[in-house]
């Protein structure tokens, strides 16, 4: 089963940290990945540049519309992302207890829609 | 007892048991109910002419099996779950032993540990493990519960949805993660308590039967539990079962032949049911003895101590008062502390009482609550401020929506 860990943060609430939990923080993301393939969860992520580099595009009555920002007007934007191939919910909310933002931001976990 | 209700008083006794059998075996929440009704609508046809069976149970499951590989191989042009009959696991547990020598396996754990998953919402899992393990229809929830029939029959559907695309598992969880799934189980057993224990006098039959299906949930939850010692010491289950046993003891004396409330001071203590009341507490002193204590077990203490008083006036007051300190700790809201309060009432006099319900901060929090008006105004009457006593019941009364609740005020203000 194939689950998309989505983290959601808030920008403004980096602003309070130390340059020394920020480190610690890093070594924290870079941990994540070979621990959880050691319990044999195929696991692929990308952190994302900040949300003022984003562009959300639509169609609507045929025409594309290309605005800048993302497409919802939140606190709290996606600011990374893991593919976690694992066995179930419960071992997915696990790996979602262990990125680092969930004491800050949202970790949101939505199973992929499998087409077999 | 003519055969149907034979049927029905044994598909009530091992719904919970047969179904989560069926949905270890096909995996599958609705396949498995599903084959569960057919076999429910054959038992109806057979038993009252072949007899029923030794084993129940066994006999449901292995029909139940058999009339979901029925239904999967109806399906098999659609492509759906052929892998299924192929499954070892499955055709392994196709004939058990008819003769009820064999014991089932009991997996009504995994069951509740899947219905009560904190990925699913309150209501859903309060639904959810009622139509399972409680064998309740959707009907009979939704009606307990005060919502249409279609809406708690799509908070059903949407929360079997979940539980299949989104793979949360049908299994006990691991050690380190029981205390925390234990609560949400709890808490679902609690909810679907108080729900039957607050539907008083001129509510619907189903909703006060609520009160005995929670204790049927969770005394087999708590006994399971212990068979699994692994687990470790579970004292909070064994005070949530008691403090449900030891409340229900008083519902024969909770209202009168009319339906209107009894008040705990008011109330014929020869009609509490005894044995429940020992039962309760034997419960809470296992629970006590494994020193980890926690919000369900001081509120048994608390109804112990209730039940084991002869008479209202020698109801120990003091003690009561001290342990609604300790539940606020854990519970930190403002109708603990009301409790609280009336418990030092109770203990040092009405002025004490009314002392701590003016307390800016709780008045202003539980202004809208009638109980709170309710409590203020009855310790005013014995402090003999009728005219105060007099404008407080009538302000909870304006607040009180139960019928047999505004009953009760209203004797209250005609007492005065």
């Amino acid at each position: 089963m194939r689950y998309l860990i989505l983290i959601y943060v808030d920008p403004a609430t980096y602003a309070s940290v130390s340059e020394a939990e920020q480190q610690a923080e890093m070594a924290e993301y870079y941990a994540l990945g070979p621990t959880f393939r050691e319990r044999g969860w195929d696991v692929s992520g990308e952190a994302l540049q900040p949300v003022d580099t984003a562009t959300t595009v639509r169609q609507r009555d045929g025409k594309f519309l290309v605005t800048d920002g993302p497409f919802a007007e939140t606190k709290e934007h996606l600011g990374g992302f893991y593919l976690v191939d694992c066995a179930n919910l419960d071992e997915a909310l696990e790996f979602a207890r262990s990125v680092p933002d969930v004491r800050r931001g949202s970790i949101e976990v939505r199973p992929v829609l499998e087409f077999s | 007892m003519d055969v149907t209700n034979v049927v029905d008083d044994v598909v009530r006794r091992e719904h919970g048991r047969v179904l989560s059998i069926l949905i270890g075996v096909l995996g599958d929440f609705d396949l498995a109910e599903d084959a569960l009704q057919e076999t429910l609508v054959t038992a109806l046809e057979r038993w009252p002419r072949d007899g029923i069976p030794n084993n129940p149970a066994a006999w449901m499951i292995t029909v139940g099996r058999r009339k979901a590989i029925d239904r999967l191989r109806r399906e098999k042009n659609l492509g759906r779950k052929t892998a299924l009959l192929a499954d070892p696991v499955a055709i392994s547990l196709a004939e058990p032993d008819m003769t009820g020598e064999t014991a089932i396996p009991d997996e009504r754990l995994k069951l509740i540990f899947t219905c009560c998953h904190p990925a699913l919402s309150p209501e859903a899992r309060v639904a959810l493990t009622l139509r399972t393990l409680g064998g309740l229809t959707t009907a009979e929830i939704a009606h307990a519960f005060l919502v249409p029939v279609p809406t708690m029959n799509q908070r059903l559907t949407r929360a079997k949805a979940k539980i299949r695309g989104a793979a949360i598992p049908y299994a006990v969880p691991s050690v380190e993660a029981i205390p925390e799934r234990l609560d949400a189980v709890l808490n679902v057993l609690y909810l679907i308590f108080n729900e039957g224990y607050a539907a008083s006098a001129g509510d619907n039959l189903i909703r006060r039967e609520l009160c005995a299906e929670a204790i049927r949930l969770t005394l087999p939850l708590v006994a399971l539990l212990e068979s699994r010692p692994e687990l470790g010491p579970q004292p909070e289950a064994l005070g949530l079962a008691a403090l449900m046993l030891l409340h229900d003891s008083r519902r024969p004396a909770r209202t009168d032949a009319e339906g209107e409330i009894i008040l705990l001071e008011d109330q014929d203590r020869g009609l509490w049911d005894r044995g429940q009341i020992d039962a309760g507490v034997g419960l809470l002193d296992r629970a006590i003895a494994a020193r980890l204590p926690g919000p369900y077990q001081i509120q048994a203490a608390i109804a112990a101590l209730h039940a084991q008083a002869p008479t209202p006036a020698e109801t120990d007051w003091p003690q009561i008062a001290l342990l609604y300190g300790r539940l606020w700790h854990y519970t930190p809201s403002p109708v603990v502390e009301l409790n609280r309060a009336v418990a030092v009432g109770m203990a040092r006099g009405p002025l004490a009482g009314l002392a701590l319900l003016q307390e800016p901060e709780l008045a202003a929090a539980l202004d809208g609550y009638h109980w709170y008006h309710a409590a203020v105004a009855d310790f005013l009457r014995r402090a003999s401020y009728r005219g105060s006593a007099r404008a407080a019941y009538v302000r909870a009364l304006a607040l009180c929506e139960n019928r047999a609740e505004r009953s009760l005020l209203g004797r209250r203000i005609a007492e005065l």
